[in-house]
C-alpha cells in the first residue's frame, strides 16, 4: 500500500498538486520530461494554475485504514485504480452502465465510477483484491474458477463483488435472484449461464462451510 | 513438415497418436481411438487465480514511469473539410508536452481523428483537446445504405457509394428454375453491430532509442508490429508487442490501430512512454463494427424438398469500410446444382467495418436459415427434413471438394433430442393462446483449421520446470490452458507444471486469435513441439533405465518401462541429466490438400412470443457444435454458451442507430446500445459431436471461436417464426419489428 502523506492547506497549484503525488508518474515528470522541453518552467511556476479544493478521507479499505487527499470531482474508481494501484476494479462504461467498477461500500455493492470519492469517508470498501484470506480464495472467486465463469476475465472483478454483496444478504438465492442481483452488469463475452452455475455453487459452498 | 504419421515412437497409451495415412492412403487417423488423460476434460484456467484476484495485468492496468495519458480529437461530424487547425491554445496549457495534427481536408465519419495530445493526466490532456481550435466545412453526409444507393445520394469516398465485390456462379440458375415446381423470393435484414470488448482500445508506446516496445490490447500482437512498421515507417525488427490479459476484442483488436501509431508518434516526440486509452464512445465510433446486410434470396425447389436454384442478392454495408461477404453459408452448407450470388457493398458516413465475430455468417446465415424454413412451410415439410434432404458432404453445395470430417448429421439428431424437436407446432403459428411457443433449428459452418507454420517451444529446464511458449494471444478462449493441457498430457505433468509463455512479437510466430485459429494452429505446434521434448526424455530414460526408449511411458510425472512399471525416474530427476536447458521447437505442420477442412454446428431454439406486446423471450437454446477434438470441455463450454449469448443478444436488442439529419450515433454507450444481461439469457445447453478429425493435424481439432456465433440469432428467429407464424426478418426482433410482422401477416390472411 503507497503511503499517504497529509497536506496543510486546502488550495493547490497545479504544480503543487503534481509534486504532492510524489514518487509516481507526475513527481518524476517534473524532473525529467516536464522541464526543459515544451512548457517553461519558470512560467508554469509563477502562474498560479487552476485551483482545487481538496479533502482528506479515511477509510477501510480490504482491511486496512487509509487515508489520503481527493478532490471532489475524483470518483472512487479513480482514486482505487490511479491513486491507490488498485487496478483489479475496471473501469468499462466509466457511466455507471455496465457494473465492472463494482465496489463493495459497508458490504452494499456500489458503482465506484459514479460514486464521489469523497463521500467513501469513514467508510469500509472492499475491492477484488480484498477478497482472499492469503492464499485462501473466497468461495465465491473458488466457484467462478471451477466453473470457469469468465472468458477474458475483465468483467469478472464487477461480477464476484456483486455475487459476494448477494450471498452475504441471501443464503439461498433462487436462479432469478441470482439473475436479478446480477442484473446491472455486463458480460460481454456472454458466460452469463456459467455466472449463474457459480453463483448458485458458491452458495452451496457457503451454506454448508 | 511434422505430419501425423511422423510420431512412430510415441507411446499409443498416453502418448497417443494416431497414426493414419495421409489422403490417398490407407486407414484415416480417427480409426485408431488415442487415450488422453486431461485433453478432452474439462481442466479450470490455469491463470483463474490471477483473474479471480483481480491481479491480471490487462494493458489498461500498465502504468510506466513517467508515462504520459495521450488523448485524440475526433471529428463530430459526420461529413465535413478541416478549414483550418489551431493547437496554439493548447500547447500553452501546462502539463501539455505535444500536440499533433493528425488530418488535413475531408473527414468521413464521425470519430474519424483529427488532432491528439500528450499531457501529464488526463484531465490536462481533456482540457487541451478542448482548446484545439477546429474550424469545419459541413458537407452532406449520407448514413443509412437505403439513401445512399439513391440517385444523387452525396457521395461518402471518391469511388461509387455501390459497388459489387463478390460474384459467384454454379450450375444453370435459370433452368434451375425451370425445374423447380416452387420458387419462393424473401429479403433479410441484419442491423450494424458494435463490438463493445469491456476493456475499451488501449496503447502504450515505448521508445528506447529506436526500438519502440507497444503493450497493446490486442488479439493479433505480430499483425500489430507489422502493421506499425508500415505506419511508422520503420523496421518490424525493431518494434515487439506486448499483449498480456485482454477484455475482449471480437474482432475489433486483429490490426495496428490509427491511436497506436499515434501514441508511437506522441512517445517519440516526449522522449516518454505515452499510453491512450479510447472511450466507450470512441469504441462505439471507431475501430469498427458488423456491416448491415439485406439480403434477397430466390429459391426454387421441388416438392420432395429437393433445391434446384438458389440465388442470393446482398447489399451489405461497413461504413466507411467494406461489407461483410455474407454468401458462404448459401453457397456451401446445402446440396444445390444451381447457384448465383451477387454482394454490393454500399458506403456511408461511418466508422469502417471490422471483422466481428464470424465476419458474414449469421448475416448469411439468417437468411439462408430463415429462407430454409419459409420454403419449408410452402412446401409443407418438417424444416429439419428438408435440411436433411439436402445434406452434402462436399464443399460447394456437394460440387466441390470433399470434408475432411463432416458431423453435422450428429449434430441435428443430438440437438432434435435435446430440444424436444417433435413439440414444435406443426405449423407455423399453429399454437394457442396469446403467448405463443415456437420451436427452430439453424444450422452453422465455419472454417477454423488453423494457420499451417505456427510455431511454439517446449522448454525443459535442469531443474525439470517446464515452459510453454508461443507469441499466440489468449483473448479470454483458454489458450494458455490448452496449452497447459497439450504439454502436461504428452510430457505426463499436470497442467499446473507448466508456464506459460505467450503475448509477446519475441517469442515464436502464431497467428492472430481470430477466425477461430488459435486451438488448430498453436495446439498442434505446441504438441510437436512437447512430443520432441518427450522423444528426448525417453532417450535419457532408457539410458537410466536400460530399457528401449520405445518401451517407456510419461505420465504422472514418471518415466517408467511400459511393461514393468516399477522400472522408473522422475520427471524432475531426469530433467538433470539435461545439464542446461532445453528447448524444443514445435510447428504446425501443413494442411493435407484434396479435402475441405469445415466445423459444423446446429442450434435449436425454444421461445415465448407475447403477440400483444411483440416482446420475445428466449426459453432454452441448445447448441450443439462438431469441432474435431475438443481440447478442454470446460473452456469449450463456455465459449458455446458466450457464442450463443452473443447471437441472442443480436438477434434481439443491438443496433447502432445514426440520426440521419446530424449524421451522428445516437447510442454510443452501453445504456442505449442494448446488449444481453443477466435476465435475458435462459438455459444454454452446449453438446460437442465427439468426432476426431482425420487429417486436419495431430490432434484433431479444428476452431471454436465463430461457429458458436454464427447460427443463434437464426435459431432463435426461426422459433419465432413457427411460434407466430410469419417471419419477422429483420434483426435485432425488436417488440416494434414483431407487432409489424404480425400486423402485415393479418393483413395478408
Amino acid at each position: 500500500m503507497e503511503r499517504m502523506t497529509r497536506k496543510k492547506g486546502k488550495v493547490y497549484s497545479r504544480r503543487a498538486f503534481l509534486k504532492g503525488m510524489g514518487g509516481g508518474a507526475a513527481g518524476a515528470a517534473l524532473a525529467t520530461g516536464w522541464l526543459g522541453r515544451r512548457v517553461d518552467a519558470a512560467q508554469a511556476a509563477s502562474e498560479a494554475a487552476p485551483v482545487y479544493t481538496k479533502k482528506e478521507i479515511t477509510f477501510t479499505l480490504n482491511g486496512r485504514s487509509v487515508s489520503l487527499e481527493v478532490e471532489p470531482r475524483e470518483t472512487l474508481l479513480q482514486v482505487l485504480r490511479e491513486k491507490l494501484k488498485l487496478t483489479g476494479t475496471k473501469k468499462i462504461c466509466d457511466r455507471g452502465e455496465c457494473g465492472g467498477c463494482t465496489v463493495l461500500l459497508d458490504g452494499n455493492p456500489v458503482y465506484s465510477c459514479l460514486f464521489p470519492a469523497i463521500r467513501a469517508d469513514g467508510k469500509t470498501v472492499t475491492t477484488v483484491e480484498g477478497l482472499a484470506e492469503g492464499d485462501a480464495l473466497h468461495p465465491v472467486q473458488e466457484a467462478f474458477i471451477e466453473k470457469d465463469a469468465y472468458q477474458c476475465g475483465f468483467c469478472t472483478p464487477g461480477f464476484i463483488m456483486s455475487s459476494v454483496a448477494l450471498l452475504q444478504k441471501n443464503r439461498t438465492p433462487s436462479p432469478d435472484e441470482i439473475k436479478a442481483g446480477l442484473s446491472g452488469h455486463i458480460c460481454r463475452c456472454g458466460n452469463y449461464v456459467k455466472i449463474y452455475e457459480a453463483v448458485a455453487s458458491a452458495a452451496s459452498k457457503m451454506r454448508k462451510a | 513438415m511434422k505430419s501425423i504419421n511422423d510420431d512412430e515412437n510415441a507411446n499409443l497409451t498416453y502418448l497417443e497418436v494416431a497414426r493414419g495415412k495421409e489422403p490417398g492412403g490407407a486407414e484415416p487417423l480417427a480409426a485408431e481411438t488415442p487415450v488422453f488423460k486431461i485433453i478432452g476434460r474439462p481442466t479450470p484456467r490455469v491463470d483463474g487465480r490471477l483473474i479471480v484476484t483481480g491481479r491480471a495485468k490487462y494493458t489498461h492496468d500498465i502504468v510506466l514511469k513517467d508515462m504520459l495519458v495521450g488523448k485524440i480529437l475526433r471529428s463530430p461530424y459526420a461529413s465535413a473539410e478541416i478549414v483550418s487547425l489551431d493547437l496554439s491554445a493548447a500547447k500553452r496549457i501546462p502539463g501539455v508536452l505535444a500536440t499533433v495534427q493528425l488530418k488535413e481536408g475531408r473527414v468521413r465519419y464521425e470519430g474519424e481523428q483529427v488532432a491528439a495530445v500528450a499531457a501529464l493526466d488526463e484531465s490536462t490532456a481533456e482540457e487541451a483537446l478542448q482548446a484545439i481550435r477546429v474550424e469545419y466545412k459541413v458537407l452532406p453526409h449520407v448514413v443509412s445504405p437505403e439513401k445512399a444507393v439513391a440517385e444523387g445520394a452525396p457521395q461518402v469516398l471518391d469511388s461509387a457509394n455501390v459497388q459489387k465485390f463478390n460474384e459467384y456462379n454454379r450450375g444453370n440458375l435459370e433452368q434451375g428454375f425451370a425445374e423447380a415446381e416452387v420458387i419462393l423470393e424473401r429479403t433479410y435484414r441484419t442491423a450494424f453491430e458494435i463490438h463493445h470488448p469491456v476493456e475499451t482500445h488501449v496503447s502504450i508506446a515505448k521508445w528506447d532509442e529506436d526500438r519502440l516496445t507497444v503493450w497493446d490490447s490486442t488479439q493479433a500482437v505480430f499483425n500489430v508490429r507489422d502493421g506499425l512498421a508500415r505506419m511508422l515507417n520503420i523496421p518490424a525488427s525493431k518494434i515487439r508487442v506486448i499483449k498480456n490479459y485482454m477484455g475482449g476484442g471480437f474482432g475489433s483488436k486483429l490490426g495496428a490501430n490509427e491511436h497506436t501509431a499515434v501514441a508511437a508518434q506522441l512517445a517519440r516526440e516526449t522522449g516518454r512512454p505515452v499510453k491512450i486509452a479510447l472511450s466507450r464512445k470512441d469504441n462505439s465510433l471507431c475501430v469498427g463494427n458488423r456491416p448491415s446486410s439485406m439480403i434477397t434470396i430466390k429459391g426454387g425447389a421441388k416438392k420432395d424438398g429437393t433445391l434446384t436454384a438458389l440465388q442470393m442478392t446482398n447489399y451489405t454495408s461497413g461504413g466507411v469500410g467494406r461489407g461483410d461477404r455474407c454468401s458462404e453459408p448459401l453457397v456451401d452448407i446445402y446440396k444445390c446444382p444451381n447457384v448465383r450470388v451477387e454482394e454490393y457493398t454500399v458506403f456511408i458516413n461511418a466508422g469502417a467495418s471490422r471483422p466481428t465475430r464470424a465476419p458474414g455468417h449469421p448475416q448469411g446465415t439468417l437468411a439462408m436459415e430463415g429462407f430454409l424454413d419459409e420454403l419449408a412451410a410452402e412446401l409443407g415439410l418438417d424444416p429439419l427434413e428438408l435440411r436433411r434432404k439436402n445434406y452434402s458432404s462436399k464443399n460447394q453445395g456437394d460440387t466441390g471438394t470433399p470434408y475432411s470430417s463432416k458431423g453435422l448429421d450428429q449434430c441435428y439428431e443430438l440437438g432434435a433430442e435435446k430440444i424436444g424437436w417433435s413439440r414444435r407446432n406443426r405449423k407455423p403459428g399453429g399454437g394457442p393462446g396469446k403467448k405463443k411457443r415456437g420451436i427452430g433449428v439453424a444450422t452453422q459452418i465455419w472454417w477454423g483449421a488453423g494457420v499451417p507454420g505456427t510455431l511454439a517451444d517446449v522448454k525443459i529446464h535442469p531443474d525439470g520446470s517446464v515452459e510453454a511458449v508461443c507469441g499466440t494471444q489468449d483473448i479470454g478462449c483458454g489458450t494458455r490452458t490448452f496449452m497447459a493441457v497439450v504439454v502436461a498430457e504428452t510430457l505426463g505433468l499436470e497442467p499446473q507444471d507448466i508456464t506459460i509463455k505467450i503475448g509477446d512479437t519475441a517469442y515464436p510466430w502464431a497467428p492472430n486469435s481470430g477466425g477461430s485459429q488459435t486451438a488448430p494452429s498453436v495446439a498442434p505446434a505446441i504438441r510437436d513441439a512437447a512430443l520432441k521434448a518427450a522423444e528426448r526424455m525417453r532417450a535419457l530414460a532408457a539410458k537410466r533405465l536400460d530399457v528401449p526408449a520405445a518401451e517407456i511411458v510419461l505420465a504422472e510425472k514418471k518415466l517408467f518401462a511400459k511393461n514393468n512399471p516399477e522400472k522408473s525416474v522422475s520427471f524432475l530427476e531426469l530433467a538433470r541429466d539435461l545439464r542446461r536447458e532445453a528447448v524444443f521447437h514445435g510447428e504446425r505442420g501443413d494442411l493435407p490438400a484434396g479435402f475441405a477442412y469445415n466445423s459444423f454446428g446446429a442450434h435449436f431454439a425454444e421461445v415465448e412470443v407475447d403477440t400483444e406486446t411483440g416482446q420475445i423471450k428466449v426459453l432454452k437454446v441448445v447448441a450443439v457444435h462438431e469441432i474435431g477434438r475438443v481440447l478442454n470441455k470446460l473452456t469449450a463450454e463456455s465459449q458455446v454458451v458466450g457464442g450463443v449469448t452473443q447471437g441472442l443478444s443480436a438477434g434481439l436488442f443491438e443496433e447502432r442507430v445514426i440520426d440521419e439529419n446530424s449524421g451522428k450515433m445516437v447510442n454510443p454507450n452501453l445504456q442505449t446500445y442494448k446488449v444481453a444481461t443477466a435476465q435475458d439469457v435462459p438455459e444454454i445447453v452446449p453438446i460437442f459431436v465427439d468426432l476426431v478429425d482425420p487429417r486436419i493435424n495431430n490432434l484433431g481439432n479444428k476452431g471454436l471461436g465463430e461457429p458458436p456465433r454464427i447460427p443463434s440469432s437464426a435459431a432463435i428467429a426461426n422459433a419465432v417464426y413457427n411460434a407466430i407464424g410469419v417471419h419477422v426478418r429483420e434483426i435485432p426482433m425488436t417488440p416494434d419489428r414483431v407487432l409489424r410482422a404480425l400486423r402485415a401477416k393479418e393483413a395478408s390472411s
